[in-house]
């Protein structure tokens, strides 16, 4: 490592700023950083002698990795995951699952089609006819506390032979060994604002990576305790930060997406991580999947951990086109249905969390290698929407990266974009996960033309391999708000929340007819009380807002103000002069917010800009 | 007193607070539900004890501050990634136990015999530092008891301010009742502080710092020495949580003199 200070170039022209040199450094710590950096740091221990992990920075050093994640702690990830875990098998090939904390292996899957026993679902007449049709066959037809179970699991949905994670647990585990090897540094609680790019450059060549600022007002405005974000300068950038990382969309923006190639479809993920009775019948390794309910757009899971605990949650799409979506109140109306319910009401809130999930697969892959610089995981758009699967994939990307890199060490090649293609693209596109990515492209596009469509567009894609599915144009996040069907609902649920103080994701449901949450200081909560009992969210004092409006006019003309019905953590509430307001210390990074608005001021981007924070949920169990 | 000071800070490790804790019986004893799982973080008063030492071995050039830490090894490496980046420091990790329930004497005597061993220290510049009271179920006495065994006579508690005079005593700022502070003048060192929250802000994270810390702490975790505590008598009964009760309204447009008056009777009933 070499120290010095410069004067960089924008946005901060005039700060002397610090920078730092390494071999590789890396933005975000997650399943595919960790694939990355186990493949890494296993090749190097197996050899230490092989000179081609000897730093090019510090000669007579070995490489120099460095690793920045933004939350505050490694465990303090946001999702329970059912996983085949094929990749990350092959990376442990002995792996017991007794290993890492709340893992299991999956013992039995069951997919149910819920019924509203409410009547307060959103339901065509289509849906409606069947529903009717399933309630009159009663029992005949296997209808038990209003769910229809699927008499079999399509193959395309299977998880046999995988595991159910805790992806903050999975995290921690795989961290605590690379950190073992002495050979990575991995850094939670250093947010990293921007890729450096360089600026002699067209191509937007990247030449590592920008801390975020630290001692900063919420504007971003240096205080007395004004600490100027490093710049870490690398000749390879691993870009690993997720669906709503700032370094990911730093590059979107400067060089952009493939030709055709878009972020359009996203989904909240949100769930409770509970402890089950003592007399609970659900054994560990269950698997539900769920559709139908709380909307017909919502598909849900249960997953039984070890000792007792349990993941249920739902995923809210952007395709559910009403303005008034929300995640929290759906959760709690999730959890109550009487086939989920039986097993859970006497169950103890532990846990909760929130994540958004990019959705556009190879829609939304984004150009994976640079000059100095190869994305991995999530962002990168390796998350298969057949399947449902995120994390094995994002693991085998770090893997397949990770081969690369020590394939171009060895030959002693600079990390051009040309060598880069050459091992990491070529090893990604002859993989399973670009085989899956492939027959996934349009499974979820009969989405856009309704729920019944989208399942058999689905079906039509699993059941032959992506050869049939329905096409079709897209819309843009923001245009996915239908507003024309909602604006009465919206504007009573705001009068609701305005008159007496309640959370409008809470009282636009109330205005759509669910009824209220019987709350019992337990299970049932408010959204404010989960932040605590349950995400256990705060924010370290000293850095910006994350979370900027563009336009301010836009914001005071909008009148679906989806932002603030999604916003995971109440973080986003509304203001008297119609921009939101913004409370950086409830905010759980989950970044609904970013494609929940329903503007645009260029046609193509957000009216929000979702920037790189600090702070977040801090619950280890999600 | 010398200028360069050796400060050695004694700090426990505790499960992150904002974590569910569920109090269990395991075979060992009282403990929590999953402790192995919960993150960790460096009990907060020790915390601001490490924040000083580096705020006073910064003013005093060639002074050197030791972190000495007793708790699992794997624990004690995920708490690095959190405060390694914050201020210099050399750790002396001892692979023991987790919780706070081991006996203080026992604890105390690991502590005070790995700092007496450690090379290169000083006695006649030691500044003992830790919290005066612990975030653990620990009594929060274990900061005395290694003074006492190792002969540090001058101990001072819920300490807010030292400040180091030219001739090489200081001046020490104690809270007493009544939110006052005592002011004690020690000759130098050695002495046993144990602080309270001082005056510091947390220090930011430091790239460098981080970069300079990891160098020497995986390898001091690798080495980490196993600690078997030693046996004692003490028997626990029982182990509860506070009571907790949380009860939220949300109210608009309250006046001060009305909010003023919930609290008071909210008090009051308490």
């Amino acid at each position: 490592m070499s120290v010095e200070t410069t004067t960089t170039g924008s946005p901060s022209a005039e700060i002397d700023r610090p920078s730092m040199e390494v071999d590789i450094a890396c933005a975000g710590f997650g399943p595919a950083m960790g694939g990355f950096l186990t493949t890494l740091t296993r090749a190097w221990t197996e050899n230490p002698a092989d000179p081609a992990f000897e730093s090019r920075i510090a000669p007579g050093m070995p490489l120099q990795v460095l690793c920045y994640e933004r939350a505050d702690d490694l465990a303090a990830g946001v999702s329970g995951v059912v996983t085949r875990a094929q990749a990350i098998r092959s990376t442990f090939p002995g792996l017991e699952p007794a290993e890492i904390p709340m893992a299991v292996d999956v013992a039995e899957e069951r997919v149910f089609y819920l019924l509203d026993p409410l009547g307060a679902s959103r339901r065509s007449a289509l849906l409606r006819f069947g529903d009717r049709l399933l309630r009159t066959t009663g029992r005949l037809a296997g209808i038990k506390d209003h769910a229809f179970e699927l008499p079999w699991t399509p193959a395309f949905l299977h998880k046999h032979g995988g595991l159910i994670l805790s992806i903050g647990q999975f995290n921690q585990w795989v961290a605590s060994q690379l950190m073992a090897t002495g050979l990575v540094q991995i850094w939670p609680g250093t947010p990293v604002a921007a890729p450096l790019f360089d600026e002699q450059s067209s191509a937007g060549k990247v030449q590592g990576l920008r801390l975020a600022d630290q001692g900063v007002d919420k504007s971003g405005a240096p205080t007395e305790a004004f600490l100027p974000g490093m710049d870490v300068r690398a000749a390879l950038t691993v870009v690993g930060d997720g669906p709503v990382g700032a370094v990911s969309q730093s590059i979107d923006q400067k060089i952009g997406l493939p030709p055709g190639h878009a972020h359009r479809e996203w989904a909240l993920g949100m769930k409770f991580v509970l402890s089950l009775p003592e007399d609970t019948a659900l054994k560990p390794g269950t698997v539900w999947h769920t559709f139908g309910y709380p909307e017909p757009e919502i598909f849900g899971f249960l997953y039984v951990h070890p000792d007792r605990l349990a993941s249920v949650g739902i995923f809210v799409p952007s395709w559910l086109s009403d303005p008034s979506r929300t995640a929290y109140r759906y959760l709690q109306h999730y959890i109550q249905h009487p086939a989920l319910w039986q097993h859970l009401k006497d169950g103890t809130l532990r846990s909760w969390g929130a994540k958004s999930l990019e959705e556009s697969g190879l829609h939304g892959e984004p150009f994976l290698t640079g000059d100095g610089y190869a994305r991995i995981g999530e962002s990168s758009g390796s998350t298969n929407m057949l399947t449902g699967s995120g994390v094995d994939e994002a693991w085998a990307t770090g893997t397949q990266l990770g081969e690369s890199v020590i394939e171009l060490l060895r030959a002693n090649k600079p990390f051009t974009q040309e060598n880069l293609a050459a091992t990491y693209e070529t090893r990604r596109r002859s993989s399973w996960v670009d085989k899956g990515a492939l027959e996934a492209q349009h499974a979820r596009n009969g989405f856009h033309g309704g729920v019944v469509k989208g399942m058999i567009g689905m079906a039509l894609a699993g059941l032959t391999g992506g050869r049939l599915a329905f096409h079709g144009n897209i819309p843009p996040a923001h245009k996915q708000i239908r507003s024309e069907s909602s604006r009465l609902k919206i504007k009573n649920g705001t009068v609701l929340a305005l008159a007496n103080g309640r959370p409008l994701h809470d009282a636009l449901l109330t205005a759509c007819g669910w009824p209220e949450i019987p709350f019992d200081g337990r299970l049932l909560v408010t959204q404010q009380d989960a932040l605590l009992m349950g995400g256990k969210v705060q924010a370290m004092p000293g850095f910006a807002d994350h979370v900027v409006f563009r336009s301010p006019s836009l914001c005071i003309a909008c009148e679906e103000k989806t932002c603030i019905a999604m916003c995971s953590g109440q973080a986003i509430t509304e203001s008297a002069e119609g921009v939101p307001s913004f409370e950086r210390e409830k905010c759980i990074h989950c970044g609904a917010c970013l494609w929940n608005c329903a503007q645009s001021p260029d046609g193509v981007h957000s009216n929000i800009d979702f920037r790189a924070g600090a702070g977040g949920l801090h619950s280890a169990e999600n | 007193m010398p200028k360069t000071l050796h400060i050695v800070v004694c700090a426990g490790i505790v499960p992150d607070p904002l974590q569910t804790l569920e109090p269990v019986t395991t075979p060992a004893g009282p403990g929590l539900k999953n402790e192995m799982v919960l993150p960790a973080v460096l009990d907060p008063w020790a915390a601001s004890a490490l924040y000083e030492a580096a705020a006073l071995a910064a003013k005093n050039p060639g002074s050197k501050v030791w972190l000495v830490s007793l708790g699992p090894k794997a624990k004690l490496q995920q708490v690095m990634l959190t405060i390694a980046q914050r201020v210099p420091f050399e750790l002396v990790p001892i692979d023991g136990p987790i919780g706070g329930f081991p006996d203080a004497h026992s604890t105390a005597q690991v502590l005070a015999e790995t700092i007496a061993a450690l090379p290169g220290l000083d006695r006649f510049r030691l500044l003992l530092f830790g919290g005066w009271e612990s975030a653990t179920r620990g009594a929060g006495v274990t900061l005395q008891l290694v003074g006492e065994r190792l002969g540090i006579t001058d101990q001072f508690q819920g300490v807010d301010q030292i400040t180091l005079r030219d001739d090489g005593s200081f001046e020490v700022l104690e809270r007493v009742e009544g939110g006052r502070h005592q002011v004690s003048i020690c000759a130098g060192a050695p002495a046993v502080l144990g602080w309270a929250t001082g005056n510091l802000a947390e220090p930011r994270n430091n790239p460098q710092i981080g970069m300079a810390n990891m160098r020497t702490i995986m390898p001091a975790l690798q080495k980490a020495r196993p600690a078997t505590l030693a046996a004692n008598s003490l028997r626990y009964v029982s182990a509860s949580l506070p009571k907790q009760q949380r009860t939220t309204r949300v109210v608009k447009d309250l006046s001060p003199d009305e909010i003023a008056a919930e609290l008071a009777a909210w008090i009051g009933a308490e």
